[in-house]
């Protein structure tokens, strides 16, 4: 079961990695960055069936730290629509050389 | 006057006597004499840069001041005309004070006064030591002596032009590094002295350097100085390979250890002379000395008549034993010096400048310098260079006087004609008395007329060519019976240029000009007292030299003439080491000539020769039609042209040497300096600049691709924590 | 029937992240993703983690993404359908080096071939003493109690910063 488990979080990282790279807009991108955090959470799970309840402890921080994470991610994402009207990750090049 | 003579002869008196009852010698302050002239150089020098703003521009474009205007004058000329000669005489002062000492007490070493260790580095030392001994004071006094009349004949000479503090400050720091050549107790020293006059002959030599030809004159004498001077060096090395150091004492303590004739002492001696070709101006680096006449005539006085072409001479007669030890060196130092004797003699014949004619008679003289030294008769090469300091300085001052004057009468009407070409000379003997009369003293002189001090020198060394030639052991004999036909032919030929240049000069018609003739005047006493000075030297300046059997007999009337052989054995501990090896090596030389008769005779058969030609010569150019420079237009042809061109020496050294080594450096300019290195260092910068650009590229700005490279690494940590 | 629940939760956990890349339109993506949540809450269960199993859905699946939907709502980013996937030589490029990691990971962690292990029992005793919430309440407010006040003004500074930045007028 723990193997298993530990694969299929590894699948869903590496998903949810190819999501961040790939997609364009804004919000899938950070439902990607969720996707991934929440197979970290999976494997420290499986993991905790080895090594004792501080998994699952760790897992409850993580959570809590998401729920954080998400709030303010998109409080960002939304003033940063309120300059550019869109949510393309493409068109907030100021950073270019 | 004669107070101050009889208090200085009794200060002279007086500290001789101390010597004689102490028995050894006292130098005198001998720093200070080295010092005064490098101090008059620094007071000067400033003097010039202080005055350099007010005068920058005149001295660039190479004007003198307004001769009507003479108020500007004094700011700029009252302290050097006090300093300039007046260090010059104190030094000399100096100089007679120790030279008087000298000659009460019977100095047997050299007295080496030491002053600081210049380089101390493992087993190489070299002291910052002067040495006093009978070679260098005759040096010595010839320099102050000689320096110090010359100075005072600048003062009226250079009155008119803007840089005067500058020239007297460049003279002060030759005759600075003059005396740092002779005094000084070691190779290295000396080498000091030999660069630092080299230095000063050529900031002296383009003294008006806004002229692009006179400035290419002192590089080229500098230039080809350098070419000799890498001689020296290889010399010296050579020198302390084999015996650790370079002074002079120990040296020659150690000089019996040298095989005679051998490799090692040979090559020392050829390498020293090679130096001395380059200062003394012998085939084939003489180049320099006739364009060194660029220069104002009271330098080429000094630097290229009494002085630092001497330097060479000096250096082979302070090398004696080592010259001693190699008769391979001394046949061809004296191969050489006759060759040239002969060959600016040749050039000589055909010149028209005043001042080229002196410049090759110098050539010339030197070469004799070189023959003397050469057979092995030092005292009597080191008695030549006194006797021609003497007349050469004073021939090149009277120029420098007759110069001025025509200077003075074109510049009065604004002609451009030439100062100093002979053709529009002639018949200066009427304005220019005084001027004419020393100068004709001078030219019997060089001529080797009796009883003037060139006859007794140059006879000298002709007679000891040939005595040598048959000595019991001579390497070469009929070789010096060869040099000796040779040096009596060029002292013909020095007889017959000189006086050509004399009879063009001052005598004949006046071909200057209509206008120009009644601005024709006698030099100023500031310029025709010391020629006055060195025309007595000149006289009198050769009987202090004079061999038993001429003094004796017909050449001192029968000893009536105060004559005496004096400085020969006043120079018997300098070459006392020299005669020893040549004692023993090549037996004592002969007292008859090669074609058999004595030294009286052949001394009385040469001047009585030189005598004829003079006294032909003068009828000949007499009877020659001259014309002005601007109405001769006559071409010369055949032989004579390429005497007057210098037999295409210079054009041949172009060819062969100058143009090739342009080529070279400007390809190693071009392909070597600007193309490859310049080009690595730009492709430095440029590669930098491409890598910056390169780099540039990940600021994408896009969020994806920072994402990407960040997987990327992820991929590269796991990979790497895994294997 | 454990194993066969186990790969059936995990065909969904996979099904809807694959769908939250793919999809076109972002409610669909957020749908997908609460699949996927629902589906890794069940997994969790099969672990023997109830209590996470339930705080997921509450916290994440609830709360998070109705968040998230609330944004979407929001800023009206619904409407436009538009392919936003970027294509050519960079999902290439990014499909392979993902591709690489999977195999790093599943070679690492799938070659352990572990079933359950000593851990296990001591959060079954953990679970059989204090109940399922007790068991992680135990741990969390004797040993852990730092970590979870600091999370706590953690979470405070989140909700003022949100309000902070998502201001009209700063």
């Amino acid at each position: 079961m723990i193997t298993e488990a530990l694969v299929l979080s590894a699948i869903l990282f590496v998903i949810g990695t190819f999501g961040v790279l790939v997609r364009r807009n804004a919000m899938i991108m950070f439902l990607c960055i969720e996707l991934q955090l929440n197979a970290v959470n999976l494997s420290f799970v499986a993991f905790s069936r080895l090594f004792g309840i501080e998994g699952q402890i760790f897992v409850f921080f993580v959570m809590t730290v998401a729920a954080a994470e998400a709030a303010v991610g998109l409080a960002i994402i939304i003033s940063i629509f309120r300059h550019y009207e869109t949510v393309n990750v493409d068109s907030f090049n100021l950073l270019k050389w | 006057m004669s107070g101050v003579l009889l208090s200085l002869a009794a200060l002279v008196q007086g500290s001789s006597e101390a010597a004689n009852e102490a028995g050894h010698f006292e130098p005198f302050l001998p720093g200070l004499i080295v010092l005064l002239p490098l101090l008059g150089f620094i007071a000067n020098g400033y003097l010039s840069l202080r005055h350099a703003r007010v005068s920058a521009d005149s001295v660039r474009s190479g004007s003198e001041f307004d001769l009507s205007d003479a108020s500007s004058r004094p700011s700029t000329h009252t302290l050097p005309t006090w300093i300039g000669p007046g260090v010059m005489g104190a030094a000399f002062l100096i100089t007679l004070v120790n030279f008087s000492r000298m000659l009460g007490v019977h100095l047997e070493e050299a007295v080496v006064v030491h002053y600081w260790t210049w380089i101390a580095t493992g087993t190489f030392s070299v002291e910052a030591a002067l040495q006093l001994d009978q070679l260098s004071i005759i040096m010595m006094m010839v320099i102050t002596g000689v320096g110090t009349l010359i100075h005072v004949f600048s003062v009226g000479y250079m009155k008119d032009d803007p840089g005067y503090p500058r020239y007297f400050a460049y003279l002060n720091l030759f005759v600075f590094f003059m005396l740092v050549l002779v005094m000084g107790s070691s190779y290295a020293l000396m080498f000091v002295g030999w660069e630092g006059v080299g230095l000063c002959s050529y900031l002296l030599i383009g003294y008006w350097f806004s002229d692009r030809e006179k400035a290419d004159a002192g590089k080229k004498a500098f230039i080809v100085n350098r070419i000799g001077d890498v001689g020296f060096l290889v010399a010296m090395f050579l020198l302390f390979k084999n015996f650790g150091s370079v002074d002079f004492i120990s040296i020659f303590h150690d000089a019996d250890t040298l095989i005679y004739g051998g490799g090692l002492v040979t090559a020392i001696t050829l390498f020293f002379f090679i130096g001395a070709i380059g200062k003394s101006a012998q085939i084939p680096l003489y180049v320099w000395l006739p364009d060194a006449m660029a220069g104002p005539t009271p330098v080429s006085a000094l630097i290229h008549a009494a002085t630092m072409v001497t330097a060479g001479v000096y250096l082979v007669a302070r090398s004696s034993v080592l010259f001693a030890l190699a008769p391979f060196s001394s046949a061809i130092v004296a191969g050489v010096g006759v060759l040239t004797a002969l060959f600016a003699a040749t050039i000589a014949l055909k010149q028209n400048d005043i001042k080229k004619v002196l410049a090759y008679s110098t050539v010339s003289q030197l070469g004799y310098m070189f023959l003397g030294v050469g057979v092995g008769a030092y005292a009597a090469g080191v008695f030549h260079l006194m006797t021609h300091a003497f007349f050469k300085a004073l021939l090149f001052l009277g120029s420098g006087a007759v110069i001025h004057s025509m200077h003075e009468a074109y510049h009065a009407t604004h002609s451009h004609e030439d100062a100093q070409d002979m053709r529009n000379m002639g018949g200066l003997h009427r304005p220019m008395r005084i001027t004419c009369i020393t100068m004709w003293i001078a030219t019997l002189a060089i001529a080797g007329i009796w009883p003037f001090a060139g006859f007794f020198s140059k006879d000298e060394i002709i007679w000891y060519a040939g005595a040598w030639a048959g000595a019991e052991g001579a390497p070469y004999p009929q070789l010096y019976t060869v040099y000796w036909m040779l040096a009596l032919v060029a002292a013909l030929l020095t007889a017959f240029y000189m006086t050509r240049m004399m009879v063009m000069t001052f005598h004949g018609k006046n071909r200057t000009g209509e206008k120009e003739q009644g601005h024709l005047h006698e030099a100023p006493p500031v310029m025709w007292i010391p020629l006055a000075v060195l025309a007595l030297l000149s006289v009198f300046g050769g009987w202090i030299n004079v061999p038993e059997a001429l003094s004796s007999g017909w050449a001192g009337l029968g000893g009536l003439l105060p004559m005496s052989e004096w400085l020969h054995h006043w120079l018997e501990p300098i070459t006392a080491q020299a005669h020893r090896v040549q004692e023993v090596n090549l037996g004592k030389y002969s007292y008859y000539a090669p074609f058999g008769g004595g030294e009286a005779l052949w001394a009385a058969i040469s001047t009585i020769l030189a005598g004829t030609v003079v006294f032909l010569t003068v009828q000949i150019v007499r009877r020659q039609e001259i014309l002005a420079v601007k109405d001769d237009a006559t071409d010369l042809s055949g032989f004579s042209k390429i005497l007057f061109n210098k037999y295409y020496v210079d054009e041949l050294y172009d060819r062969v040497i100058v143009q090739p080594i342009l080529r070279i450096s400007r390809f190693c300019w071009r392909v070597i300096d600007a193309g490859i290195i310049d080009g690595a260092v730009n492709a430095v910068g440029w590669g930098s600049k491409g890598a910056g650009w390169l780099v540039s590229m990940f600021q994408t700005g896009s969020i994806n691709t920072y994402a990407f490279i960040l997987t990327v690494g992820v991929l590269f940590v796991l990979g790497a924590s895994l294997f | 029937m454990a194993p066969v629940l186990f790969y059936m939760f995990a065909g969904l956990a996979i099904g809807g992240a694959i769908g939250v890349v793919m999809a076109k339109s972002p409610i669909g993506s957020l749908l997908f993703m609460v699949t996927t949540l629902g589906a890794m809450a069940g997994t969790f269960v099969l672990l023997e983690a109830h209590f996470l199993a339930a705080i997921q859905i509450i916290v994440y699946a609830g709360a998070i993404m109705v968040l998230f939907l609330f944004v979407i709502m929001l800023l009206n980013l619904g409407h436009d359908y538009q392919k936003d996937l970027k294509g050519g030589a960079f999902a290439v490029m990014s499909f392979g080096v993902t591709g690489v990691i999977a195999g790093f990971l599943a070679q690492e962690l799938g070659t352990t071939g572990i079933q359950d292990g000593p851990g296990g029992a001591s959060i079954d005793a953990l679970i059989a003493e204090h109940g399922a919430v007790g068991a992680i309440a135990t741990e969390l407010y004797t040993t852990y109690v730092v970590p979870f006040e600091i999370t706590g003004i953690l979470l405070l500074v989140a909700i003022v910063g949100a309000l902070v930045l998502a201001k009209k007028e700063v």
